[in-house]
């Protein structure tokens, strides 16, 4: 990322608006080519339970175009997370397929699911989840490392440190920085691969509202910036309403499929 | 709740690839924390390499020093040695070396009762008569120096230090050898060809062989060894003369041997002794090697979410896998380093420690082999023990960074599981049997290990099933929390009921051995058995003999005659035909038909046999069959039961005796086993009475007189009326086998030590690595508003269960293989001592109870946040 675009960014980081409006505009216009990042078909879960199938997700349908911002809300038990960890491949599903990126990702076997997901995903989660005995710089690089990029990572690996406020913690271990800064760090590390995809499994649900803002300006930006199609689970519905697009979960399909204020 | 998704899809094969470099990385960085947590493994693995480090390293500076001294040991590059003077045909052979230029020299070692009129003190000593020359390597140190030249002066004699010790007399003084009564000349305070047992036995005097000739102390059937010692240098040249007399030798009962041979049969006997010592530092290392699997299975559940996230991350399960095993290994090399450091330091003590047990000086040096194979052997435990529950990494799923109770479903059959078990079995078996003095022993120390470890595994299991059916449902609320900790999820019952019950077992068993092995000596020794053994009794000399016993032990005494005899022949073939025959399962054992048998004639079967086959005179059945053999007109024989074996002859077989020139056929009647333990005078031919009677022989006679004074009276009294008779005192063996045996004992349990501290690491291992459950787990409890005292009595009651249970089952287990091994190992009989055994559990459980509280102060001291923080990082 060039010096000018990073100033962009954060200009508008700072002024809410603003630039965003164009960049969502050369999204919508790339979005025309109607290329879908994600698809779902028939996917269906259950877990068995005391001996008798509890169905979570029934026979859902869904695609997501790419570079589009979608939200995933719906009240406790509805599904969401499971239908995150399906979309991204972490857990297998009863029956239906999912397309990343044109890829049937279930046709991988697991070991080759991680590779797609080294290659292709970024996650953001509630509780950060940064690898507490490496120091902050250190969890930016795993996914990079991951890919075979070491030293010559190191640098992009500290731009984005330094990008979501943190270049001066560059050594500091995940014990001793805030919630907010920890959840900096997992933004960064998320992007840090480039991915096309990014699951963001309630990225606020463990900060305070003023720090859980500026995580989620910080990530829609960086998300814009990078092209990637955001997938957000949340509780939030504030939150819900920036994205293009919003899916309501409820007895494990989709009840609700309506447009976000991202969209306009 | 468990996953029922499908997987009946066709899978692509492609996979994440491999990033050794990345797992590496990863491992050194979570070392930096991670590792810091179970360090303490560390040091079981530690206390374990050190221990083999340094046993291997002492094994090679003994053999070392003994083959770098072989000829000093000696005194000499060959020997040639037989308890008979050597015959024409020898002579003829030494005659012709000494023309070729080589050194010879004969010394003839008897054992006598010596006198020192001046003190009235008498005692069997060995007495050896040396000629000039010996020994012609190393240095002899006497008193006053330089003495050894001139001991051979007629008249004269030099002593062992202890002699003037044990008599209370001094140089200048003189002492009553047979028939002459010689001046001490002084001391023999070094004489390099000693072998530490030699002078523990029985101290020596040292004289001329003209001295002891005229002494008159060899008379018929005296038990006297000769030997020629040869100063060959060329190697080649000594093989020559093996070669060209073996013949010779073996029909003159002549044993000819070089030095190096010897030293090569004296590293033997420490190497069997050191393979004994490895086998108990090997347990150590084991202990160190369930610990660290204990261990990992711990840190891997708490790594659980950062293995979900890498798994989140990309990184495929090789790659999650590697950077945990990589851990491991680091660990095992921090252990098996620190290993090799304390074990070459150890190795400068084991000289200290078996010092007077060892023949030689020994020097140290650090033996690269030793310490590869101990930093090898550290890493290979640490890492096959970590590998079962390092398997649990590729369990993790990526879905648990999302929902942290998810479980996938168990895999049903996993060959990698199997593998890595059956990996720690071969481990386990090979490195037993590389290190146990012979395969079987190996291999039997292995079976008892893993049957050990089953054992104490399944009374974990047990323990878990017993207290959650029968909870203490009445108990006030702390214990109930305490005891239902032993079953609850991820609880840690297992793994410390198998670190401490391993523990207890290993020591349990040591001291129960060791325990039972001294009883064992004493027993020997012990009341109503005989204590003086007088011998070389000349046929006349018997009722002067009895005379001068005490009279109330005079009826009690035994006599056993013995009639020194030869094989003749068996079934009438001659000892040279037996010897030629090709089928090696018919031929006679070179030994047993040479050997010069000293024959008694009975008509009981003695204290120390058992009849086990055939009829005895009297018509007694064996025990394990009673077949009668008709002898017809020919006298019949009871062999004992192994030479028969050895002499491939059994009951109704004939043989003829040569007897002092006579030829007596004889019939194997029956065959008797002989527990040679016993301090009795044993043999291994006895002829039904009538037949020898009028043979050359002399007598032995055994007595029990239980005044000392009034042992010593008989002994003193014996040396004036007949110096040819030699006394044994049992009590004075007992003495110097203890002697011996307790430095045995030292070095056991000094190694014993290292798995008595490497089981209580192990403890205080498990125990710190669920601190952080426990400690989670107490400050909820405080949060919820628990008393100090109802959370201390909540630990109290779990590690006073488990310490219990785990400790007992482990001594259990110990009194079982101890009543296993006496028997059938050391054939002795075994009889539980409950005080040893109760105080190790006592021991034990005090230390589980007191470790675990302790290493949960910071849970009483400290508010019930900042742990709770700490925890949850």
């Amino acid at each position: 990322m060039g010096e000018s675009e990073a100033a962009e960014v954060s200009a508008c980081g700072d002024t809410s608006g603003c630039e965003q409006a164009a960049v969502r505009a050369k999204a919508r216009v790339e979005r025309t080519r109607n290329v879908m990042m994600i698809v779902a078909e028939g996917l269906k879960k259950s877990y068995t339970s005391g001996g008798r199938p509890l169905p979570v997700l029934q026979s859902l349908d869904l695609s997501i175009e790419a570079d589009s911002f979608v939200s995933i809300v719906g009240p406790s038990g509805s599904g969401k997370t499971t239908l995150l960890g399906l979309l991204a491949g972490l857990d297998e599903p009863t029956s239906g397929r999912v397309l990343l990126d044109g890829e049937d990702i279930f046709s991988f076997s697991e070991d080759g699911r991680a590779a797609f997901r080294a290659e292709r995903v970024g996650f953001v989660f509630q509780t950060f989840h940064l690898l507490p005995t490496l120091t902050a710089l250190e969890n930016v690089l795993v996914p990079l490392e991951l890919r075979g990029e070491g030293n010559e990572a190191r640098g992009s690996a500290v731009s984005l440190l330094e990008r979501v406020g943190l270049g001066g913690r560059l050594d500091h271990f995940p014990s001793q920085l805030s919630g907010g800064e920890q959840q900096r760090v997992a933004l960064a590390r998320a992007f840090s691969n480039r991915p096309k995809i990014l699951f963001a499994d309630e990225p606020t649900g463990n900060l305070d509202h003023e720090t859980g803002a500026s995580i989620v300006e910080m990530l829609e930006h960086l998300n814009q910036e990078a092209n990637t199609t955001l997938v957000l689970v949340t509780h939030d519905l504030a939150l819900a309403e920036r994205a293009d697009r919003i899916l309501t979960l409820g007895g494990g399909r989709v009840v609700e499929d309506r447009p976000g204020e991202g969209s306009g | 709740m468990s996953d029922s998704g499908h997987k009946t899809r066709q899978r692509r094969t492609i996979g994440a690839p491999l990033r050794p470099g990345f797992a590496f990385r990863l491992a050194m960085r979570e070392s930096r924390h991670g590792l810091r947590r179970i360090g303490v493994y560390v040091a079981s693995i530690t206390l374990g390499v050190g221990a083999l480090v340094s046993i291997h390293s002492f094994r090679d500076d003994f053999a070392r020093s003994v083959q770098e001294e072989a000829d000093v040991l000696m005194g000499a590059n060959a020997r040639l040695s037989g308890d008979v003077v050597p015959g024409p045909e020898i002579e003829e052979v030494l005659d012709s070396l000494r023309d070729a230029g080589a050194g010879v020299a004969r010394v003839t070692t008897a054992s006598s009762m010596i006198l020192a009129p001046s003190t009235e003190s008498v005692r069997l000593l060995q007495v050896r008569g040396i000629d000039p020359g010996y020994p012609f390597y190393g240095d002899v140190v006497t008193e006053p120096e330089g003495a050894w030249g001139q001991h051979l002066e007629p008249g004269q004699v030099l002593v062992d230090p202890a002699v003037l010790t044990q008599f209370g007399v001094d140089i200048g003084d003189s002492l009553t050898v047979g028939t002459l009564t010689l001046q001490i000349a002084g001391t023999v305070d070094d004489l390099p060809t000693d072998v530490a047992f030699q002078t523990a036995i029985g101290p020596r005097v040292h004289m001329s062989q003209e001295t002891l000739e005229a002494a008159e102390l060899i008379g018929f059937g005296s038990l006297a060894r000769h030997e020629v010692f040869l100063e060959i240098p060329d190697e080649n040249e000594r093989r020559a003369i093996r070669d060209r007399y073996d013949e010779l030798f073996q029909t003159s009962d002549v044993t000819f041997r070089t030095a190096e041979e010897q030293a090569q049969s004296l590293s033997n006997g420490v190497r069997f002794l050191g393979r004994f010592l490895a086998l108990v530092g090997l347990a150590a290392l084991l202990l160190g090697g369930v610990g660290v699997a204990s261990a990992i299975h711990v840190y891997i559940r708490e790594k659980r979410a950062s293995i979900a996230v890498l798994r989140c991350l990309g990184a495929g399960q090789g790659t999650a896998f590697l950077a945990y095993l990589s851990q491991a290994a680091l660990l095992g090399l921090i252990g098996a380093a620190s290993g090799v450091v304390l074990g070459v330091a150890l190795q400068e003590v084991m000289p200290i420690v078996l010092r007077g047990v060892l023949p030689v000086e020994v020097t140290t040096r650090i033996s690269v082999t030793s310490v590869g194979a101990g930093l090898g052997i550290g890493i290979w435990v640490a890492v096959v023990f970590a590998l079962i529950p390092l398997l649990q990494v590729r369990d993790v799923p990526p879905l648990a960074a999302l929902r942290q109770d998810f479980e996938p479903p168990r895999r049903r059959f996993d060959p990698l599981r199997l593998g890595a078990w059956t990996l720690l079995g071969a481990s386990v078996l090979s490195l037993c049997a590389y290190e146990a003095p012979n395969v079987e022993l190996g291999l039997a120390f292995a079976l008892s290990l893993a049957v050990a470890g089953a054992a104490i595994a399944s009374v974990g299991v047990g323990l878990m099933f017993v207290t959650r059916r029968y909870f203490p449902s009445r108990a006030s609320y702390p214990v109930r929390q305490g005891v239902s900790n032993l079953f609850r999820p991820q609880n840690q019952t297992i793994s410390v009921t198998l670190a401490l019950g391993f523990g207890a077992f290993v020591i349990g068993t040591i001291v129960q051995v060791e325990g039972a092995l001294r009883d064992d000596l004493t027993v020997s020794f012990g009341s109503g058995r005989p204590n003086l053994l007088l011998f070389d009794i000349q046929t006349d000399q018997l009722e002067g003999i009895r005379s001068l016993l005490p009279l109330d032990v005079r009826g009690e005494s035994e006599t056993s005659p013995i009639v020194t005899s030869r094989i003749a022949s068996i079934n009438g073939i001659e000892p040279d035909s037996l010897r030629s025959n090709p089928d090696p399962a018919a031929r006679p054992e070179a030994w047993a038909l040479r050997r010069e048998y000293r024959n008694t004639y009975r008509s009981y079967v003695g204290r120390a046999e058992e009849l086990v086959s055939g009829r005895w005179w009297d018509g007694t059945a064996g025990s394990e069959d009673g077949i009668e053999v008709d002898a017809g007109e020919l006298p019949r024989v009871s062999l004992e039961i192994d030479v028969a074996e050895s002499l491939r002859v059994g009951l109704g077989d004939t043989i003829t005796w040569n007897v002092s020139g006579a030829r007596i056929p004889t019939v194997i009647t029956s065959l008797r086993s002989v527990d040679w333990g016993q301090l009795e005078p044993n043999f291994f031919a006895i002829l039904e009475p009538g037949v020898l009677e009028s043979a050359p022989q002399n007598i032995v006679m055994v007595a029990r007189i239980e005044d000392p004074q009034a042992r010593a009276r008989v002994q003193r009294a014996l040396v004036g009326a007949f110096p040819n008779v030699s006394a044994l005192d049992f009590s004075r063996v007992q003495e110097a086998i203890d002697a011996v045996l307790s430095k045995v004992r030292q070095a056991v349990a000094f190694l014993g030590g290292f798995s008595a501290l490497a089981g209580i690491i192990v403890l205080i291992g498990a125990l710190a690595t669920s601190r952080m459950q426990r400690l989670r787990e107490g400050a909820l409890l405080r949060t919820l508003g628990a008393r100090q005292s109802q959370v201390m009595t909540v630990l109290f009651a779990e590690y006073l269960a488990l310490g219990s249970i785990a400790t007992a089952s482990g001594l259990i287990l110990a009194v079982v293989a101890a009543a296993l091994l006496m028997p059938n190992v050391f054939e002795i009989d075994y009889t539980l001592r409950p005080l040893p055994i109760l105080t190790i559990w006592g021991v034990v459980v005090c230390l589980t109870v007191l470790t675990g509280l302790v290493s949960s102060r910071d849970l009483l001291r400290r508010p019930p946040l900042p742990v709770l923080r700490e925890a949850s990082e």
